[in-house]
């Protein structure tokens, strides 16, 4: 379905045929780029952005040295990642130059992710000791102003508001002359979600601008947006004018097209991304990773990241090695390495990154594994700490016993413990053996 | 109105499509550009294609030549795409019926039940809603202000608390004072999180063990700016917690409501509603024809 998932082994079915031949001539190419022009559609690239974008692509491609270590299809799919990041551009930095307070207006549709951002951003800027104060300015949604409110006082960050009845220009001026006075050095003004058809409310947010002179107009906009996403980065740029970009709910599966097209039309570099509910979840934008997941290769950076975030301890990593190396690797390091493992996030989600396992979700549900690991912690957890290290004396009783604790079968418990049996008998035969040279490899 | 809303989606792109059948002759460019218009209006690959080979069909086999014959071919063609008539639950008299509403962050669930709320009220339903969004801050308060503002009663918990205990306190509330049809507001959540699907079942659970029958519809609200990550949406919620219906927001934007479509011939689900203003009386109960006929309207 995901017509990005294998683009290269597809364009590779094209080009089956000229495998010898050094370089890529017209006729390859355009047969390859209809797939591209395809896939690009497919992950919400605006049909006139993939339109210049295939052509970019079309006028590097044609004659191109197919390098030696790739197949053509591989080389083409290489030019559309690097033509990807070239318009993507660079991750765009917060202008905070000048004197404070500096200003910073957030703008964009209905429900695109205003307030939540506000309050991470606030966050993100005070851990680099800049002292933020949040500006109420949406009197429009009903409890927005007592949402931005309550965001606020879980950061312990000052959120300035008069209310739903007084116009938001007006709010927005005395709540940068308050920023002043309250020593604050950053403001960020959560403005209304508003259609950029919407004449009159865009209007509104051009006199708010023209009051607080804003040194940053970021337009917040949904990941999952689809062909639209042009004529909204249009519409907020021609009428109030937008710095950058941010892009909300990259935790879903959208594949993120539309921040090619708005990245196009405006020519404002994206700043940030909107990760998940946590008021932490704010990242700094990485062209590559996002090119990356646009054309389905996964996304291995981010998941390198999560596995480091998870700090094994190094004490601890080099005794389980050395288990391994042993073939003494007990149930109870087993439960460890788990728990490990969960802290990356539910594997449904930890998949999503993994290059290619587009194709392994397709045949089993990732869900499904997690609810078995959930039961294998189950039942090691029931078992006492003897027991994990030494199953041998699991007999039946103690086996009805965990059963009985974890929640599971008796049946189960055996179907654990025969796995555990078979993975330490591989163990053992690994470490009696030096690497074949098949293995060995792999690391060349 | 909803033509009002429509017209821009139709000068955009189905007004090109219109020019282009018009042409003299139907080449393969032709038709590609059809297509690429088709997914100009988000309607997806899968079904622009579905689309246009069943037009080429047509033309092939009726020898279709005017614009008039092929702007109706591709009406119907369109509209066969949209699932028929589909029954609702509502057509059935019980003593409560409960309506589960679903979707991601920010797809509008809460804005939308304030105008179900306002239009089932003046149908002479006694409405009641559940405000099970326990998670985001404020949602509670933005509920309980819509609640008002329709004039109907909010059964609400504390934040952070259980919403499947909120979703059971709002069905005993209902029965014990008359109330004859729950809307429960439900957190937004993307579709990607086990978690908070887990959740979303436990509520519908909890609905199914207290009434009979219950949650009698399930509708996900679905932002019409949205592109293909819609059908995945629609998708992932049907199977998590048995979508019946779909509701489209934010129609009165120069979005096209092309997944209208792909859902439709995807998963067989109806569209109930299109959100297309911010107001109370911005609810139109959908229909295909209307809507498809909308989109070529001159």
């Amino acid at each position: 379905m995901p017509m990005f998932e294998g683009l290269s082994s597809r364009l590779d079915g094209i080009f089956k045929e000229l495998r010898k031949r050094g370089k890529l001539n017209e006729s390859d190419v355009d047969a390859a780029l209809r797939e591209i022009r395809l896939a690009l559609l497919e992950a919400d690239v605006h049909y006139s952005v993939v339109k210049s974008f295939v052509a970019r692509v079309r006028e590097r491609a044609i004659g191109a040295e197919v390098a030696r270590s790739l197949t053509p299809g591989q080389q083409v799919v290489k030019i559309v990642y690097e033509e990807l990041i070239n318009t993507l551009g660079e991750p765009g930095r917060l202008d905070l130059s000048g004197d404070p307070p500096h200003v910073i207006m957030l703008v964009g549709l209905q429900g695109s992710g205003k307030t939540t951002t506000a309050a991470k951003l606030a966050l993100h800027l005070r851990r680099q000791n800049h002292r933020p104060l949040m500006i109420a300015a949406d009197t429009y949604r009903p409890a927005a102003i007592e949402q931005l409110q309550a965001l606020g006082r879980q950061l312990d960050i000052p959120v300035y508001s008069e209310g739903a009845d007084v116009a938001p220009p007006l709010i927005a001026g005395r709540g940068v002359r308050a920023a002043g006075q309250e020593n604050a050095s950053v403001v960020i003004i959560d403005t209304a979600g508003r259609l950029q058809i919407d004449d009159e409310m865009m209007a509104e947010l051009a006199a708010i601008r023209d009051r607080v002179h804003p040194q940053e107009t970021l337009l917040v906009a949904d990941s999952m947006t689809g062909q639209e996403a042009v004529n909204i980065a249009q519409g907020f740029s021609d009428q109030v004018g937008i710095t950058g970009l941010i892009l909300t709910k990259v935790d879903g599966d959208a594949r993120g097209g539309a921040a090619i097209s708005m990245r196009e039309v405006t020519g404002v570099p994206i700043k940030f991304l909107g990760t998940g509910e946590k008021i932490d979840g704010l990242e700094v934008f990485h062209p590559d990773r996002l090119a990356r997941r646009i054309l389905g290769m996964g996304d291995v950076l981010t998941l390198i990241e999560r596995a480091e975030a998870i700090e094994m301890d190094e004490a601890e990593a080099l005794a389980l090695e050395e288990k391994f190396r042993t073939a003494s690797f007990t149930l109870e390091d087993y439960r460890k390495m788990l728990q490990q493992v969960k802290r990356m996030g539910p594997l449904s989600q930890v998949l999503e990154l993994v290059p290619g396992a587009g194709e392994i979700m397709k045949q089993i549900s990732p869900e499904d594994i997690d609810r078995q690991l959930k039961r294998v912690e189950a039942i090691i957890n029931s078992m006492t700490l003897a027991e994990r290290e030494r199953p041998r004396i699991l007999n039946a009783s103690r086996r009805k016993r965990i059963a009985a604790g974890s929640g599971t079968s008796v049946q189960e418990v055996n179907q654990l413990l025969k796995q555990f049996r078979y993975t330490q008998r591989m163990m053992e035969k690994l470490s009696r053996q030096k690497p074949p040279a098949n293995l060995r490899g792999l690391f060349r | 109105m909803l033509r009002d809303s429509l017209q821009r989606t139709r000068q955009a792109f189905f007004g090109r499509i219109a020019t282009l059948l018009g042409a003299t002759e139907l080449d393969d460019q032709t038709w590609d550009e059809i297509e690429a218009l088709l997914i100009q209006a988000d309607l997806g690959i899968e079904t622009a294609l579905a689309v246009t080979e069943a037009l080429r069909e047509r033309v092939r086999a009726e020898g279709l030549t005017t614009y008039e014959q092929l702007r109706e071919a591709l009406k119907e063609t369109l509209l066969s795409m949209l699932p028929e008539d589909v029954p609702s639950a509502l057509a059935e008299p019980r003593l409560l019926t409960v309506i589960l509403v679903v979707g991601v962050n920010g797809s509008g669930k809460t804005t939308t039940i304030a105008k179900l709320a306002h239009r089932f009220t003046r149908e002479g339903w006694r409405v009641m809603l559940a405000a099970a969004d326990t998670f985001r801050a404020a949602a509670i308060e933005q509920l309980q202000v819509w609640g008002e503002r329709a004039g109907v009663p909010v059964i609400a918990g504390q934040i952070g608390g259980d919403a499947g205990a909120v979703t059971y306190d709002a069905i005993r509330a209902a029965r014990a004072r008359d109330y004859n049809l729950l809307l429960v507001d439900t957190a937004g959540r993307l579709h990607t999180k086990y978690n908070l699907m887990e959740e979303l079942k436990k509520i519908r659970r909890v609905a199914a063990r207290s009434v009979h029958e219950a949650p009698h519809e399930v509708w996900l609200v679905v932002d019409g700016t949205t592109g293909q990550n819609a059908l995945a949406q629609a998708r992932h919620f049907k199977e998590a917690v048995g979508v019946t219906g779909v509701i489209v927001t934010k129609l009165d934007s120069t979005a096209r409501g092309g997944m209208v479509f792909a859902i439709g011939h995807e998963l067989g689900l109806p569209v109930r509603y299109l959100g297309v203003g911010e107001s109370l009386e911005d609810l139109q109960p959908f229909d295909p024809q209307a809507f498809v006929d909308g989109l070529f309207d001159e």
